[in-house]
């Protein structure tokens, strides 16, 4: 019975009014916690002694880079399956996923440049962490550019599927670059291991951020896997169908 | 609350530049984002549109 419902689901025609319905939800509770998140990392979270206001970057850095890996390994994810299974849907979202990733990852990359000068005294180093980030946005770049230089969708995805999968043993090396190699970068924030080293309200501040940051991601990738589904459907009978509705 | 004043906020006790640069340019990136998302879906719906009264208008001839 399940499975004959996530068929239905793994249907472009089905998943584009799911997927409708779904956006506003997950638009609005972005806003919200968004709007929470950054009163904590404004008015509650108390000034850090060692790093004045400055660290409050913090509170957008660590989410936006946590957000570019999560998105490179989900997206690797659904162009692997796409690629196994053959798929339409899958490759699909591993398309919608790619250009908020990059974004996500220029977002890490340069309030980190913003955090590094103040504190270290410079824009940029080629430490482990700061380039296998710097690595971690080409990839995403090359999976967009490689993906809009081929017509044909099928081959398009194929190839898209394989950088995507090659480039994900880069996740790991940005995750524990700053164990294995010596860095400027400081060592993670939230350890599985150990107990959080910061005071409740920052660690509070930075989840509801990266919270924020993911219904945000949803959103966003369900709107544009809606506009690539009617792209590529476009010859279909329920498109058409569609698009005398909205008239 | 942490801040004295409003022009104490905005000082961001020295680092006002970096941590201002940081939060407002992710900001307009995101927001940016939002804003060529429904432009691309403007445009696609108006052509799809165009295309199937290119295709009813052929049709019924």
């Amino acid at each position: 019975m399940s499975k004959i419902n996530l068929y239905k689901f793994a249907s472009p025609a089905t998943f584009y009014g799911l997927a409708g319905q779904m956006i506003p939800g997950f638009a609005a509770l972005s806003a919200l916690l968004f709007a929470i998140g950054l009163y904590i990392s404004f008015f509650v979270a108390p000034t850090d002694a060692q790093q004045g206001e400055a660290y409050r970057i913090i509170f957008i850095h660590v989410p936006a880079a946590w957000m570019s890996m999560f998105i490179y390994v989900v997206m690797a994810v659904y162009a692997g399956v796409g690629l196994a299974f053959n798929t339409r849907l899958s490759a699909m979202m591993a398309q919608a996923l790619a250009p908020t990733g990059a974004l996500f990852a220029f977002i890490a990359l340069f309030t980190g440049s913003f955090w590094g000068k103040p504190m270290w005294g410079t824009w940029w180093v080629w430490d482990a962490r700061l380039t296998s980030q710097l690595i971690l946005f080409f990839l995403y770049i090359g999976f967009i550019s490689l993906q809009a230089a081929i017509d044909d969708p099928r081959r398009s995805d194929r190839a898209g599927a394989l950088i995507a999968l090659v480039g994900v043993i880069n996740v790991p090396i940005i995750y524990f670059s700053v164990k294995w190699w010596n860095t400027l970068h400081q060592g993670a924030s939230i350890s599985f291991t150990k107990a959080p080293s910061m005071a409740h309200t920052m660690l509070a501040g930075m989840l509801i951020m990266a919270v924020a940051c993911w219904t945000y991601t949803i959103a966003v990738a369900l709107f544009r896997v809606r506009l690539i589904i009617l792209e590529r459907e476009r010859h279909a009978t329920w498109v058409s169908e569609l698009l005398e509705e909205v008239k | 609350m942490n801040w004295g004043s409003f022009s104490a906020f905005l000082h961001m006790g020295g680092y006002a530049f970096y941590v201002w640069s940081s939060f407002g340019l992710s900001f307009l990136l995101l927001a940016l984002e939002l804003l060529l998302l429904s432009g691309r879906r403007r445009t696609l719906l108006k052509r799809l549109g165009q295309i199937q009264r290119l295709n009813a208008s052929r049709g019924s001839k």
